[in-house]
Formats: C-alpha cells, sequence, structure tokens
C-alpha cells in the first residue's frame, strides 16, 4: 500500500504532467544549467511544498519525489545539493518561515540553484551546547548593524556567499531575549575565514572571525530580539535533516558488511557476533525511522526524532570502530592517498573515505547537531516529562552571568 | 546480493482494529489482573488464570482472532495478534494466549483432515485450549524431534512446554516414517507435569506419553509446524515490546514522584540519561515487533530476516528495561510485593523462548549473508 500515491492521487497525476510539460518546453541536454535549474524553480517544481512565487506549488512535500524521479530519468541537472546542505536544509525553511515577502524573493532562488552556497554561524568557542550564550554582537548603527566576534565549527564558511548568524544585540535582558538572527554576506572585509583542522587531518569546519562587519536592517530575519525563536526553527531541520535511512544496509554499517563479506579471511567468531548485533541495530533503527517517516506523512510529529539521532551516533561509532579491529593489520594503516594532508572538503560523507577516516570522522556524531548529553537531557525532559536541568543563568541579564 | 530480501514498504501505523483489541484488553486487564494475583501463581495459587482466560477467548473472541471466519474465528491478521500479545505483555497476564491463540492456532491453520478443522473451530470458539508440544526454547529453524507413534498411540518426552498446564488438548509431532505429522491427544491422556519455572505467569510442564492414543491431524506437519514457530517469534517480540513498555512507563511514573536528597529522584541528570536511552530503545522495539508482524501477516518475503531482527532486539531490550525497573526502582524493586520482578521473570524466559536471540542472530547470518568465520 502507498500512501502517497493513495492519498494524493489527484495532485500527482496533475504534478506528473505538470513536469512532463516542462520538461517538452525545457531541454536539459540542450539548455544551459543554470538557466534549466532557474526555469525549473520558476516553474515550481524546485521544492513542491513551497509556496507558489518561491519555487513551489503549495503540495505536500512527500511529492517531490514525484519531480526528481521525471528530472533524474530526462538527465536534467541537480543543484548540486550535497554542497549547500546548510542552504537547503536550514537557511531555506527559516527565511520561508521569518522572512519578509522582499527577503523570500531576494534569497531564496539562488539558494535552490546553488548559485549562493550558505553556511551557519552560530555556534561560538563559548557557545557550543549552550547556544543561547552567544557573545558576538550585533550594535545598531543607522539603517544597518555592526557586527563583531568570533564564531566557529562553521563547515563550507570558504564557499559560503551567505550565513545565517546569530548574535546579541541587548546584553541587558537574560540569555535567550537578547539575541536577533541576521542573513550575513560573507564577502564583507571583515569576515576572516580560517580553517579549522580536525582529528581527520582535514578541515570541513572553519573558525570565521567578524570584525566591524556591516550588514543592512533589510537582512535582519525576524524581530530584533526574536533570534533565539529562529534559530530554533533552523535545529529543528538540522535534527530532522540527520538520521535518515530508507534502505538496507547504509551507512557504516553497509561499509562494515561488504567488508565482512570480501574478506573472509579477517572473521572471528567474536567479531561476528559483534557484526550481526550492530546490523541488527542498523535494521531495527531504518524500521524505526520508517515508521517516524509514516506518523510524520500523516501528521502525527512522533518524539521518536531526537531519540534516534542518539542511536545513529552510537551505530555510527561502533561500526567504524568495528570496522578497524576486524581489518587488523589493515586498520594500523591511515588513507594510502590522502592521508593526514590538511585539505578543506566541500562535501562530508561519513561512511567514505578509508576506515581509519571514518572511525575519527563518526567522533563528530554525537557532538554536531546537539551532543548525545544534550539530546538525552532533551528526550528526558520533553518526552518523558522529567525536570529540567538546574539554570541559574536564565533569568540574569546575559552580561551578569558568568562566562 | 542477490538472494537476499530486501525490506518492505509496508504500513506500520496501527489500524482502527489494532487500536480498538489494544484499548479492550488494557481496560480488561486493568480490571482482572491484578500483580498480586500474578505474584500469587508464585506460591501456587493459579486462581487468576482461568477465568481470565475464558473472558479473554470467549468474551473477546481473541481465541479466534488468527483463524477464518470459515471456521468460525474472527479472519484477522498476525498484526492483530502482534497488538494483543504487546498488551498482554504490557499486563504480564498469565493466559496462554500465544502459546494456543498464536502459536498451536497457526499450526492448525492449514489442517488437511477433518478433525484439524473441527478442532480449528473449538479453538477459535474458546471452547478448547491448545499446546504445541515443542520444548519451548525451540527457536523457528531447529531441528524438530518427533515423537514415535505406533498403530495410533504416541509414546515419549517433550521437556519444558509451555502453554501445557492450561491446554486440554496437545498437538504432538509424531514420526510418519515419510516425514512429520501433527497429531492431536487429549490432555488426559498424557501426563502433564507442571515444573517449577523462572517465569511462573507462563508457567512450563513436562510431557510425557506413554502409548497415548493421538489422532492425525495434519499429515503435512514441518512446514506447519514451522510457520506456527515463526509466527510465534514474531508475535513474541510484540509481547516482549510491551513488557519493556511497562517497565518503562511504570519507573518513569516512580521516579516522578520519589524524592531524596530533596529533589525528585527522575530529575538527577544520571538517572534522566538513563531513561531518555531506555526510551530510544523501547520505540526501536515496538517498531521492530511491529514490522516483523506486518511481514508475516503479508507473507512477505522478507518475514524471516524481520522476525529474527525483531527477536534478536526485543528479546534484549525487553531484558534490559526489566532490569533497568528494577535497579531504578531501588529497594522496592528487589521486593516480592512490587510487581517488577513479575516483568523481569517473563522477560528473562522470553529471552530464551522461541531461540534465544543468539540462535536468531545466527540464522540472520545466513539470511543476510554474513558467514561465521570459515572452518
Amino acid at each position: 500500500m502507498d500512501l502517497d500515491h493513495d492519498v494524493h492521487a489527484g495532485p500527482s497525476a496533475d504534478l506528473e504532467k505538470r513536469v512532463a510539460a516542462f520538461l517538452d518546453e525545457h531541454d536539459p541536454a540542450t539548455m544551459d544549467r543554470l538557466d534549466f535549474l532557474r526555469a525549473q524553480f520558476d516553474a515550481g517544481l524546485a521544492w513542491v511544498w513551497f509556496p507558489e512565487g518561491l519555487g513551489g506549488l503549495g503540495l505536500p512535500q512527500q511529492l517531490q519525489g514525484i519531480v526528481d524521479e521525471a528530472m533524474s530519468r530526462a538527465g536534467a541537472p541537480t543543484n548540486r545539493p550535497e554542497t549547500n546542505g546548510i542552504g537547503l536544509g536550514m537557511a531555506a525553511p527559516t527565511i520561508l518561515a521569518f522572512g519578509t515577502d522582499e527577503q523570500k524573493q531576494r534569497f531564496l532562488r539562488p539558494l535552490w540553484t546553488g548559485e549562493e552556497i550558505w553556511c551557519q554561524l552560530f555556534s561560538e568557542p563559548g557557545a557550543g551546547s549552550d547556544l543561547a550564550n552567544v557573545a558576538t554582537r550585533a550594535v545598531r548603527d543607522g539603517d544597518g548593524w555592526v557586527v563583531n566576534g568570533q564564531k566557529v565549527w562553521t563547515s563550507g564558511a570558504h564557499n559560503a556567499r551567505l550565513a545565517i548568524l546569530v548574535a546579541r544585540t541587548d546584553p541587558d535582558v537574560p540569555k535567550h531575549a537578547g539575541l536577533t538572527y541576521f542573513l550575513c554576506d560573507m564577502t564583507d572585509p571583515g569576515v576572516e575565514i580560517r580553517p579549522l583542522r580536525q582529528i581527520t587531518g582535514e578541515a570541513e569546519f572553519n573558525e570565521v572571525f567578524l570584525t566591524d562587519v556591516r550588514i543592512p536592517d533589510t537582512q535582519r530575519l525576524g524581530a530584533e530580539g526574536q533570534g533565539w525563536k529562529v534559530a530554533n526553527q533552523t535545529l529543528n531541520n538540522e535534527r530532522v535533516s540527520i538520521g535518515r535511512a530508507a534502505v538496507r544496509e547504509t551507512g557504516v554499517v553497509g561499509v562494515l558488511a561488504r567488508t565482512w563479506r570480501e574478506r573472509p579471511e579477517l572473521r572471528t567468531s567474536d567479531l561476528h557476533d559483534r557484526v550481526l548485533r550492530l546490523w541488527v541495530d542498523n535494521e531495527v533503527f531504518r524500521v524505526t525511522g520508517q515508521r517516524l517517516r509514516q506518523k510524520l506523512a500523516q501528521g502525527q510529529p512522533g518524539p521518536e526524532g531526537s531519540a534516534m539521532k542518539l542511536t545513529f551516533a552510537r551505530i555510527a561509532q561502533e561500526a567504524t570502530g568495528l570496522e578497524l579491529e576486524l581489518l587488523g593489520e589493515d586498520g594500523l594503516r591511515y588513507e594510502d592517498g590522502q592521508g593526514w594532508t590538511m585539505v578543506r572538503p566541500d562535501r562530508v560523507d561519513f561512511a567514505g573515505r578509508d576506515a581509519g577516516y571514518r572511525y575519527l570522522r563518526a567522533k563528530g556524531n554525537s557532538i554536531e547537531g546537539g551532543t548525545s548529553e544534550i539530546m538525552r537531557n532533551v528526550v528526558a525532559e520533553r518526552v518523558l516529562g522529567l525536570p529540567g536541568e538546574h539554570r541559574v543563568d536564565k533569568d540574569r541579564p546575559w552580561k551578569e552571568t558568568a562566562r | 546480493m542477490s538472494q537476499l530480501t530486501q525490506p518492505s514498504n509496508l504500513d506500520l501505523l496501527p489500524t482502527e482494529f489494532e487500536e480498538d483489541a489494544r484499548t479492550t484488553v488494557r481496560a480488561l486487564l486493568a480490571e482482572r489482573c491484578e500483580p498480586s494475583a500474578v505474584t500469587a501463581m508464585y506460591d501456587g495459587d493459579r486462581a487468576i488464570v482461568a477465568p481470565l482466560w475464558r473472558t479473554l477467548a470467549q468474551e473477546l473472541g481473541l481465541a479466534g482472532l488468527l483463524v477464518p471466519e470459515a471456521h468460525g474465528g474472527a479472519g484477522a491478521t498476525v498484526r492483530e495478534a502482534a497488538a494483543v500479545a504487546e498488551e498482554l505483555g504490557r499486563g504480564a497476564a498469565p493466559v496462554p494466549f500465544l502459546t494456543s491463540a498464536v502459536v498451536a492456532t497457526t499450526a492448525l491453520l492449514g489442517a488437511d483432515t477433518e478433525a484439524g478443522a473441527e478442532l480449528l473451530g473449538a479453538l477459535a470458539a474458546g471452547e478448547r485450549t491448545a499446546a504445541l508440544v515443542v520444548p519451548f526454547s525451540t527457536a523457528p529453524d531447529d531441528a524438530l524431534a518427533p515423537l514415535d507413534l505406533t498403530d495410533g498411540a504416541v509414546s515419549g518426552t517433550v521437556t519444558s512446554v509451555a502453554g501445557a498446564v492450561e491446554a486440554d488438548v496437545l498437538l504432538v509431532l509424531v514420526d510418519t516414517g515419510s516425514g512429520i505429522a501433527l497429531a492431536m491427544v487429549e490432555a488426559g491422556a498424557a501426563s502433564v507435569q507442571p515444573v517449577v519455572s523462572l517465569d511462573m505467569s507462563r508457567q512450563i510442564a513436562d510431557v510425557v506419553l506413554d502409548g497415548a492414543a493421538a489422532t492425525i491431524v495434519h499429515a503435512g506437519g514441518e512446514p506447519a509446524v514451522r510457520r506456527a514457530l515463526l509466527t510465534g517469534a514474531a508475535v513474541l517480540a510484540s509481547e516482549q515490546a510491551g513488557v519493556a513498555r511497562w517497565c518503562l512507563e511504570e519507573t518513569l511514573a516512580y521516579l516522578k514522584v520519589r524524592t531524596q536528597f530533596g529533589r525528585v529522584v527522575g530529575g538527577f541528570q544520571a538517572i534522566k540519561h538513563r531513561l531518555a536511552d531506555l526510551y530510544a530503545e523501547v520505540e526501536s522495539a515496538g517498531a521492530a515487533a511491529v514490522y516483523a508482524a506486518a511481514t508475516v501477516a503479508a507473507d512477505d518475503p522478507d518475514q524471516h530476516v524481520a522476525t529474527a531482527v525483531a527477536q534478536s532486539f526485543c528479546s534484549d531490550i525487553a531484558v534490559h528495561a526489566a532490569e533497568e525497573a528494577v535497579q531504578l526502582h531501588g529497594g522496592i524493586g528487589m521486593t516480592w510485593e512490587h510487581p517488577a520482578h513479575l516483568y523481569l521473570k517473563r522477560a528473562k524466559a522470553d529471552q530464551i523462548a522461541l531461540g534465544t536471540p543468539g540462535a536468531h542472530r545466527a540464522r540472520l547470518a545466513e539470511l543476510v549473508d554474513l558467514p561465521a568465520e570459515s572452518a
């Protein structure tokens, strides 16, 4: 039984016709790539669940698959979503939810086509799990703002044209109330980007130093002081976008299973049971995700999402650690090609490269997008209804709290 | 890879029928399945069993859930049986639903004899209760040990049989010389010797047959028995998910009111984090169990993988949840008075039932081409 097609038989048939008509008029084989993508956006076939005029048709999100499949069959270019994850997954839904009409018109089209890549200026050295503690200051100056501060863990900053930014605009009120959300131009001369080398040897992330960066007030997203609310919209999207698996044997457990099959000489009885346990855990994770997606499709938001991120991180770390043990002597070697050389990749694949890289990169899975400890607090408090942690800084002016 | 089955995109959300069955069973157990009455079974008082099973089997019609309407049953699927099993697990209910209404009934579903069809009708009506005479630890793909059948009389001993104590008719595997057949033996013609069991809410028994009169009810017995054990294993996963859910909910409720050091104990982060992890496990167990039941209900090619996965996972999660319930209740969790021990004993026995997690993983190794080290 296929939920999508039964429930939306009418709209899906209409959409199929619409895509076919679009492809009749726009031949991907002869058209310029960007022209094609812009036309796709203008036809409402970029993200069909967005409103008309903003790249969508106001349809249910599940119907996007119809467009994507038809485009893929026709050999149409993609907007290379893997290079603009922050833009597509986080900036776009936030701009849609809180942006002015002018902001939506200005930013969404080049974001979707990939002409403008986005990054995220949220975390700071003093504001990790406690994101509301950001110290980067934005001060009013005429019809704009002047921003000073330091951001960290910014993936893709060196490729980004724009950033979503959370800054403190009022230090005299408690921390959550004094934040404002901005759209920052990364080409401003006050933006300095330094690669942040990580345990894998490369630098996916950056430190970003902001010195007298000017942002026009027209690039404030949401009201002054509303930044925490806007940022939460962004972060909820981050947690949803992590932890998707529709196919069996995905990710690092899939890699582990393939190695097991292809290298019989490495097998031991101890490793065998551990491989099977992880295979089971990964399959249960897949089924749990399948049920969660079905609930969401029926408009029953399940609270399992936060819990799934915990499970995802645990499986990834156990599987990559196990894979190195399985490889034995080969596990002592770190990448024949790239090694520890400092590079700046424009995409990340947790299941990519070699086993040593996967093991080290998986350490980030329980930190990025909310540490596993914070996720356990979220589950315990919001799902299970247990008491919150003691907060000594919640009602005091931000400038008086210890940092 | 081509020989491996692929997952199916089955609908895993509960149907209205399932929700109704769940609500009805839950309400009945709240009224009629007092934990103290279940605890009394450990001291030999089994008074709760017969009236509770009669109500579930006859008045609610749960005995005939899996029986086609043509035979007087409800014509429901394994999905609905799994929903009922989850509630029974949640209540640690001491009724032979799994052993009679699921395992024995499934073994009879394709019965190719008149006697078999007749028995199926009696089971559906809740007039009779049956048990498949195999050790409760038998996994769906284990070797089967049929008993000797000579001149219509069967002899032999089968140990650790679940549901035999409650059954008035036994389904025995017999060797016909040309394979395994399923024969029915009146319980009165056998010696059913109850064993002091780890889980007295599902007490096992040794069944001794000494020339007992047997009627063949299903000549093609082995596939039927395999099907029954697979279905039982899939449904057991839901029972285990129900056990785990009770443990989480009960522990959570207690930790929201229990105070120490002037604070609610559930507010300590060491406790919160354990409960968050347990929540993730219990939700996952529920999904794994539903997927297994859905694949068996649909006779989906993925049913063997799904059931092995669910048994491997849910068995351990139920035990872990029960162990956490005992620990996080502190001293009260170790007492005879508190029901946590009923769930611990049920969870641990269920872990062994119908194949240990390790046995299911060994089967899975074959099914998904992750073989053990070469000899």
